[in-house]
């Protein structure tokens, strides 16, 4: 190659990123999840853990949003009862898209230790979950762990939202 | 009138809010990031003061009690940690002591030592939880930071000693099942010696912090006369200038050979209680310091010996064959207590938490009730919420540490 001539795609070429939008799309949503603050039982206790000093979510450009208006994932920690079931659903619906939803604890999954009248028996009965995260409690690092999955998730999902939701609504 | 229920207009039980057009009905959660878990308040509001609260509880309600009545009584205990997940070792440590007083256990002097080290440390890990939380729903976002750290310490002791950062079950009925692990001890004496220090920072960033007073000094205001009748205990009660502690009124484990007091605030107030919390977090400095030189003197026996009831150690159990068959019936049967009922009362961090059990001889518990301090401090928000302004709610929320595991059970 002549001198005169820029090789563009060579690193210390000029300053251009060559992207698809799926990808810089996908950068952005993957890189600023917010999760609503959704405690709900013993997980919400390592769920603050893992926002607090020691294990500093904020890293992975996670903020906790009180408002489901501003949230995109849900984490859903701890037992979910019956009584609960339908604000969990409304919560679910507030959230604009694209959203998506973590399954955080045993409890969350399946019911958990708590098989009873009172218990929902499993979270996805109520809203779609991507991530389930077993454990009870999740450790944070588990939980962190599960947020780097849902990022791998985002990065593999086209940015045309339709082609989603068309698959996550049940 | 008779209401019409939709899913966007929901039905209230049996509430009659006299609707004139001053006042406006809100929803206080149940999911809000400042009601501590699953609390939802009914308020009635008269511009930005609050004339009627209704605390709407059940929204964590797991059927705890029930599951009690078909599960034997080692099955049960890892449940326990589930009630106030803050301090699950207090939880699992009030049924262990129920069901020793209904079969007459004695536990060996050093489970004694280690049950109590254990309550203490996890009173430390519930107030510093108590202080960042409440501290971030009035506005202090770096204290909750400070003391998430501090936490992460005690957290570490207990995961060193039992595997487990928040469900611990590390108290058995009977005894402990491990040892101090090496090194434990220094660890938590390096801990204690950190604390103070620790307790010097939150109070130099809060007690006289402007604003921090300003929001929680004569707000939440709760008489002592109301604070009984309301049935409080635990800071809340000693927040209203009434010295009553378990640990000193029916002294269990080794309360009655430690010296430490009790402190008490005549304040009635949000602030009052806070100091009150920081204050009981030096006095379980003081009893950790105390217990240490307790442990060296203690001899290895960790379980109570009781064959009908506990299964041998280890090395007997694959020794001798008489310990295997007992402890093939304890397992595969579950001990059985005799028949009676019992109440024990314990000091949690938030109040006092006792286990009523009714045995009818079997392996299951006939009745299990749980008189969780949560329950009763829930209730006074009827109390304390009226005439306050709702910015306040939060922090009386906040300052009355209530945890709904324990609440709806």
């Amino acid at each position: 190659m002549a001198k005169h001539q820029v090789n563009y795609t060579s690193t210390a070429g000029l300053p251009i990123a060559l992207t698809s939008v799926d990808k810089l799309v996908n950068w952005g949503r993957s890189n600023s999840l917010w999760p609503l603050t959704y405690g709900l039982a013993c997980c919400a206790i390592e769920m603050m853990a893992s926002g607090a000093s020691r294990f500093d979510f904020d890293r992975f450009g996670t903020i906790f949003r009180a408002s489901p208006r501003q949230a995109d994932v849900m984490i859903l920690a701890g037992t979910l009862s019956k009584k609960h079931a339908e604000f969990t659903r409304r919560l679910y619906d507030q959230m604009a898209e694209p959203k998506w939803v973590i399954s955080m604890g045993s409890c969350a999954n399946t019911g958990g230790m708590f098989n009873t009248y009172a218990t929902v028996q499993g979270v996805d009965r109520i809203v779609p979950v991507d991530i389930y995260l077993p454990g009870c409690a999740p450790r944070p690092e588990t939980l962190q762990y599960a947020l780097m999955m849902l990022q791998k998730k985002i990065r593999r999902e086209s940015a045309n939202m339709k082609k989603n939701t068309k698959q996550r609504f049940v | 009138m008779m209401q019409v229920t939709t899913k966007l207009t929901p039905f209230f039980e049996n509430i009659n809010f006299e609707r004139d057009d001053k006042t406006m009905v809100i929803n206080f959660g149940p999911q809000h990031p400042s009601a501590h878990g699953q609390l939802r308040l009914v308020l009635e509001l008269d511009g930005e003061k609050v004339v009627k609260a209704y605390p709407d509880i059940g929204y964590l309600h797991r059927g705890i009690e029930k599951m009690a009545e078909n599960m034997t009584y080692n099955e049960f205990l890892p449940t326990t940690d589930r009630l106030d997940y803050i301090a699950s070792t207090s939880n699992n440590y009030a049924y262990a002591a129920a069901v020793e007083k209904l079969i007459g256990l004695e536990v060996p002097r050093r489970a004694q030592v280690i049950r109590t080290m254990l309550l203490e440390l996890n009173r430390i890990i519930s107030h510093l939880f108590f202080l960042a939380t409440h501290a971030l729903d009035v506005g202090a976002m770096s204290i909750f930071l400070y003391t998430f750290r501090e936490r992460e310490f005690a957290m570490d002791l207990m995961e060193d000693y039992c595997g487990a950062r928040l469900t611990h079950s590390a108290v058995r009925i009977g005894g402990v099942p491990l040892d101090l692990p090496n090194g434990w001890l220094e660890q938590l004496e390096a801990f204690l010696d950190k604390m103070p220090e620790n307790i010097k920072l939150y109070e130099d960033l809060l007690t006289q912090n402007r604003i921090w007073k300003m929001r929680l000094e004569d707000v939440g205001v709760l008489s002592p006369e109301d604070a009984l009748s309301w049935g409080c205990t635990g800071p809340m009660l000693r927040g209203s200038g009434i010295a009553y502690d378990i640990r000193k009124e029916e002294p269990y484990e080794l309360y009655d050979e430690l010296s430490f007091e009790i402190p008490v605030s005549d304040r009635c107030d949000s602030y009052g209680r806070y100091r009150l919390y920081m204050e009981e977090m030096k006095q379980s400095v003081r009893i950790l310091h105390q217990l240490i030189p307790m442990y060296k003197e203690t001899s290895t026996q960790l379980m109570a010996h009781a064959p009908k009831y506990i299964s041998a150690p280890k090395e007997d159990i694959m020794t001798q064959n008489y310990a295997l068959m007992q402890h093939f019936v304890l397992v595969t049967q579950g001990m059985r207590p005799p028949k009676g009922e019992v109440y024990m009362p314990t000091e949690s961090p938030k109040g006092e938490l006792g286990f009523y059990i009714k045995s009818e001889g079997e392996p299951y518990a006939y009745r299990l009730k749980c008189r969780a301090p949560s329950f009763f401090h829930t209730g006074v928000l009827q109390e304390l919420l009226v005439d306050t302004y709702l910015a306040d709610v939060v922090t009386i929320i906040g300052s009355t540490n209530i945890v709904f595991g324990e609440v709806d059970r």
